[in-house]
């Protein structure tokens, strides 16, 4: 079966447009809050961040499993007047799709500033790992082959790609536990993060085995949050307050040549990553070796090792070497989801890891750092325990976005400039 | 008229216009296993669906096809969230590719057909048995009988098989 993936140069709208708006709600176990509730919080402090007024914004997208609010109260309740907006289905990957698809609906005219957000109560209402009322659905259609046989979570689903992977390639729970390890590293100069404990390698593969190869610490957290990012034309984001995350290449939701649950065109230890790479890095003009700071998506600590070899920043088979050789960690080459990610800051189905990149193009994290004269942190570059966390000169951020290992997105961005 | 049962707790339902999942668990409710066939290409797939995933052909014939392969990928679960599967853990899923039709069309390509590992009676494995089966063990196929007319496929460790020296295990320390 042939493919063609590649599209005309033309078509590529690199660097023009950008994401100049980044919010979030404190991450939680138990938010106490609405979804709408979290998700009008989250949506105004990514505007007012931008240096926008909601009235400014035209445009607004979301996304959901059944769990959360849609776009239309939200935008009510900012007085948000759309031009545009749409709510679709999904979780992970779904961030890095949908800031190409306001570049297309933009680009269509068909609004001019858009914001994007999830909004969900992963712990407290609609749980994430399937338990409580989702495993209490009637078993019908697909889920005759699948949630009948006990297989229904997502670590019970993904871990036939992650078994698959340690036997073909010999990698180890010891080398994937340095996912965990680095990202709690991150965590602990996070003050956002949820958990800022920083762990052992010998935590994570001590810790109790919820589905092999899959231990409660290569297992992300479930909390309640909404998290917003805006995404205007480069031409307005002149206006707005920071320097602008330019928008170098996108490739949302791509997959595998046949898309199905059960693995059924291998090799089952390679992801998306593996056919959507050559769309995005010709898109971005850059290539891995480029990348300054990733965000690959940490569902599990699997996650993030697969796709980063599968698109390309390791060889196929090293990515259990990669991800324990210190180049994940801040002050390595090529640090990985510096907030802490979805294992330690907070689950949010990825706009978190997006938001962090901006945070780092702008070289404005929000760590513990001073805050100088000019209103900017002076960061140290110490990455010792509740320290700094801004990555040094970050000028290129590669996101990862994980649906399964048959489906993803990405985004590659660049610092601009004011 | 829809099919409903219970199985471990969970509400099973085949909906009438369901026709693709009623015949495949028609078949299985006799224990013979069967799949789609294209007419156009002659390829089985899984699991039932619409049309073919390699020529696109919406005709299709139901096929016997033989329970027999080895174990691809698994995974052993511990942490149970279906509450119904609390008193078999742990439990394995099971990843099997069917000999059938092995690395066609392509290299990577099988029938890779999920089910638990069971005992030759469709019984879920004892804790003693599921240590045993690992990556490359040799599995038949074998049903898990639900209720008069409603069985799932389930794969049992195949006694007639050359068994691999040892299959390949999650290392645990």
């Amino acid at each position: 079966m042939t493919i063609e993936i590649g599209i005309d140069p033309s078509a590529y709208l690199r660097d023009k447009y950008a994401i100049v708006g980044v919010g979030e709600t404190t991450y939680t176990r138990g938010s106490g809050k609405t979804t709408r509730a979290m998700a009008v919080q989250a949506v105004r402090n990514a505007i007012l961040d931008a240096g926008l007024k909601p009235s400014q914004v035209d445009g607004m997208l979301a996304y959901q499993n059944g769990d959360a609010c849609f776009s239309t109260p939200v935008a009510g309740d900012l007085g948000i007047h759309l031009n545009f907006y749409m709510d679709i289905f999904g979780g992970g990957s779904s961030v890095e799709a949908l800031i190409g698809v306001a570049m297309g609906a933009i680009e269509a005219g068909m609004c001019k500033t858009v914001v994007i957000y999830r909004s969900m109560n992963g712990y407290s209402g609609v749980r994430i790992g399937w338990t409580g009322v989702r495993a209490a659905r009637p078993v019908e259609g697909d889920a005759l082959h699948n949630r009948v046989y006990g297989w229904t979570s997502a670590g019970q689903r993904y871990a036939m790609s992650f078994m698959r992977h340690m036997y073909d390639y010999g990698t180890t729970s010891e080398q994937v536990a340095a996912v965990k390890v680095a990202h709690s590293k991150h965590a602990s100069n996070n003050p956002k993060a949820l958990y800022r404990k920083r762990v052992t390698v010998e935590d994570v593969v001590n810790s109790r085995m919820v589905c092999a190869p899959l231990h409660l610490l290569d297992c992300c957290l479930e909390t309640d949050n909404a998290t917003a990012v805006v995404v205007t034309s480069v031409d307005r984001a002149r206006d707005c307050r920071h320097v602008p995350a330019l928008i170098a290449g996108v490739v949302g939701r791509a997959c595998q040549p046949r898309t199905d649950m059960h693995l059924q065109y291998g090799p089952v230890s390679t992801s998306v990553g593996h056919y959507a790479r050559e769309r995005l890095w010709k898109a971005a003009g850059v290539g891995p070796e480029d990348i300054d700071v990733t965000g690959s998506y940490d569902a599990f600590t699997f996650t993030t090792m697969m796709q980063l070899e599968d698109y390309g920043f390791c060889k196929k088979g090293e990515g259990g070497d990669y991800v324990s050789n210190g180049t994940i960690e801040l002050g390595g080459r090529r640090p990985n989801n510096t907030s802490g990610g979805a294992l330690c800051e907070g689950y949010t189905h990825g706009v978190s890891m997006v938001i962090e990149n901006v945070r780092q193009l702008r070289h404005d994290v929000d760590d513990s750092c001073p805050v100088g004269p000019d209103g900017h942190k002076q960061h140290t570059f110490d990455y010792r325990e509740g320290g700094c966390r801004q990555v040094k000169d970050a000028q290129l951020s590669t996101n990862l976005g994980w649906a399964g290992p048959d489906k993803g997105s990405a985004l590659v961005m660049r610092r601009g400039t004011r | 008229m829809t099919d409903q049962t219970t199985y471990l707790g969970m509400s099973l339902s085949i909906e009438e216009n369901d026709v693709e999942n009623r015949e495949y668990f028609q078949h299985c409710s006799t224990h013979r296993f069967h799949l789609q066939s294209c007419c156009a290409c002659g390829l089985l797939r899984y699991t039932p669906g619409n049309a073919c995933p390699w020529c696109g052909n919406l005709e299709l014939r139901w096929m016997p096809v033989e329970g027999r392969g080895a174990v691809h990928s698994y995974t052993e679960v511990r942490h149970v969230v279906q509450p119904g599967f609390k008193p078999h853990s742990p439990y394995l899923v099971l990843l099997v590719d069917l000999d059938t039709q092995k690395g066609i069309p392509t290299e990577h390509e099988a029938l890779r057909v999920v089910g638990n590992l069971t005992d030759a009676d469709g019984k879920l494995a004892s804790p003693e048995v599921v240590k045993t089966v690992g990556i490359g063990t040799r599995v038949r196929m074998v049903f898990s009988d639900i209720e008069p007319g409603i069985s799932i496929p389930q794969w049992t460790i195949d006694e007639t098989a050359e068994q691999p020296k040892q299959a390949w295990r999650f290392p645990e320390g």
